[in-house]
């Protein structure tokens, strides 16, 4: 019944993801000079689709080959096999790695996307009040009303060219880009909301009130005294947009215009891994692996977001929907 | 009451013509139109005069005609579908996804409810704990991939379902669970967080200080009132469940309408996408105002806010 100690046990769960996160991160980081190196080599005519060993299944001659780090490149040499070989015969086990930092970075970009124009929007309606907080707000609930799947499609296939021919025609990262701006562009709608809700509860407090009495303009009000009390609400939205925006990478990925090969990303193995599962029912690792880092990757994340909301606001009764 | 109503009427369809509006510039403004994608190649003088006959020469005129097509609820033709209207293709997409969606929800209340309710009553504990691990889960998986996983499982593994298509009562569990699966998640956080608000209040402090039973107080006076946030996502998520999904249409060769949403902007099918987007903005609203009713019904202390 409702009254017993609470937090202990969330904090635990909350700890045990941030340890988890700091894991995986230092994994692919770690490795990121080997994977850079090995995440798209080919071994077409013997390892195709290996199954998981412990032991390096082929000897590749491209990984023992490291004049540079004779012990580390024996010991990375190791791990190659340990996920499997894709239908490429690369070695799943770097390229789920440096998979992890691209999905990670894709989150981690759309949640600012998401915050600063959230933020500035919500924040810009509630201290504008009246007429153009009501017209503001009706924008956000209308592009609620469209569906995000189409919204972040038509901005992906619009922002396509413009932007290639902003960037001097070919450039591998335009398609990251493009992925980033269509996903943050959906993502900040319910920061707005939250966002407005916080300035508006704010503005009415006695402290701004005194700042505006000492002759405070509004920009200095809300740099000095409405942004510190927000960045409790910011810091536990943003956490919360970090899986979705992951999530729909991997949407977009399935759909094929997410990120493109030979680039990794969790959401594009997992979905590479659905087809050869669905087509050849036994190369489980294809997707197991992906989605085992994906699982943990986005349940930390959830579980980090619902803990530091629980921190900062305990009585909160808004969850996040989108 | 009835004006009130009336009103609301009035703002949906408002709310309506600017999604429309919006989609519309969206539409023209992106770079790719279906006359010149794929395979199809034809010359500049076919692409104008198909133009001219669809009254897609003059975005203005487009705008007006489409716009008048909708209100007598004719959508025109689809231009990377032949020989189909997006009338045909609605009306035998859209009834699919709604009866896939109805289900969905419908089970997504019957789980995620008493998960909700279990966390909030043992909150702290390893039900609530168990409950919302599991339920992460449920959000934390891409749905291509719960939707292969049941498949494999239940299709492949144990023959107790069939493996895909569309047509028989057996047909129907795999796509229902898929799709129900994250409604479940927030349906169960959102019954939690209200259980746990409600189950501080005086009134159920009264309740137990009568005695009734906890179980009693639990389910008979604090659920309506911890029900109420589950009821206003109610609306968005059932438009959202009923206009399909790409994915469980594509795992599972369901003939619904999520897949048209899709393709339609891949595809830059003008008429297909002003007509989607028209039913899904026309189903929340309608949901919205609904939800929005049976929310008065339940609390009649927010009847004024309808």
């Amino acid at each position: 019944m409702p009254g017993t100690k609470p937090r202990t046990k969330s904090w635990y769960i909350t700890a045990a993801s941030m340890i988890v996160l700091a894991g995986l991160l230092a994994a692919s980081v770690g490795t990121l000079p080997l994977s850079r190196r090995w995440y798209n080599v080919q071994e077409l005519a013997e390892a195709v689709r290996h199954p998981p060993s412990l032991r390096p299944i082929v000897s590749y001659e491209h990984y023992e080959k490291n004049p540079r780090f004779p012990t580390a490149a024996r010991i990375a040499h190791y791990a190659v096999s340990w996920f499997g070989h894709d239908d490429l015969g690369r070695s799943l086990f770097y390229r789920v790695l440096p998979g992890f930092l691209v999905s990670l970075a894709i989150g981690l970009a759309a949640a600012m996307i998401a915050v600063a124009i959230g933020v500035t929007w919500g924040a810009a309606a509630a201290l504008a009040g009246g007429r153009v907080d009501f017209i503001m707000m009706r924008f956000v609930d209308v592009l609620y009303g469209l569906p995000y799947i189409l919204m972040v499609i038509l901005l992906k296939v619009g922002l396509t060219r413009p932007l290639a021919i902003l960037l001097g025609g070919h450039s591998r990262g335009t398609d990251i880009i493009i992925l980033l701006l269509a996903i943050g562009g959906v993502s900040w709608l319910t920061m707005a909301r939250v966002i407005r809700g916080q300035v508006l509860s704010l503005r009415g407090q006695a402290f701004v009130e005194a700042a505006r009495a000492c002759g405070a303009g509004a920009f200095h009000i809300f740099r000095r005294h409405l942004l510190p009390n927000l960045v409790g609400p910011i810091a536990v939205y943003a956490t919360l947009v970090i899986p979705q925006a992951m999530l729909q990478e991997s949407f977009l990925s399935f759909l094929g215009i997410g990120i493109q090969q030979p680039t990794p990303s969790l959401g594009r193995l997992a979905a590479d891994g659905v087809q050869a599962v669905n087509t050849f029912v036994g190369y489980w690792w294809l997707i197991v692996f992906p989605c085992a880092v994906l699982v943990l990757t986005l349940m930390s994340l959830n579980f980090i977001g619902d803990g530091l909301r629980d921190a900062y606001d305990p009585k909160s009764k808004t969850v996040v929907l989108v | 009451m009835t004006a009130r109503i009336i009103r609301r009427i009035i703002a949906g369809f408002i709310t309506v013509a600017c999604v429309y509006a919006l989609t519309f510039i969206m539409v023209v403004s992106i770079p790719g139109n279906p006359f010149q994608s794929g395979a199809r190649n034809m010359p500049p003088e076919a692409e104008q005069a198909l133009r001219a006959r669809y009254h897609m020469d003059n975005n203005w005129v487009y705008f007006g005609e489409f716009l008048a097509g909708a209100a007598r609820l004719d959508f025109g033709p689809t231009f990377t579908y032949n020989e189909w209207t997006c009338n045909q293709i609605i009306a035998s997409a859209l009834p699919v996804s709604v009866l896939i969606g109805f289900l969905a929800i419908l089970v997504a209340l019957m789980v995620g409810v008493p998960l909700g309710v279990v966390g909030a009553v043992r909150r702290g504990g390893w039900l609530d704990a168990g409950g919302l691990a599991l339920v992460l889960l449920g959000i934390s998986l891409p749905t291509f991939v719960t939707g292969t996983a049941l498949l494999t499982i239940f299709a492949l593994f144990l023959r107790i379902a069939p493996v895909g298509g569309w047509g028989a009562l057996a047909h129907l569990p795999l796509p229902v669970l898929t799709l129900s699966l994250p409604f479940v998640a927030y349906i169960a956080r959102l019954t939690r967080v209200g259980m746990l608000d409600v189950l501080g209040s005086d009134f159920i402090r009264t309740a137990l200080a009568k005695g009734l039973r906890p179980r009693t107080v639990v389910w008979k006076h604090a659920l309506k009132p911890a029900l109420l946030p589950v009821l206003s996502y109610l609306g968005p998520a059932t438009a959202q469940a009923m206009t399909g999904s790409f994915v469980v249409e594509k795992v599972f060769g369901v003939p619904g309408i999520g897949q048209h949403f899709v393709n339609a902007a891949l595809n830059r099918d003008p008429g297909l996408i002003l007509s989607t987007v028209l039913v899904f903005a026309a189903l929340l609203v309608a949901f919205n105002l609904l939800i929005d009713l049976v929310y008065a019904w339940v609390d009649p202390r927010i009847s004024g806010a309808v």
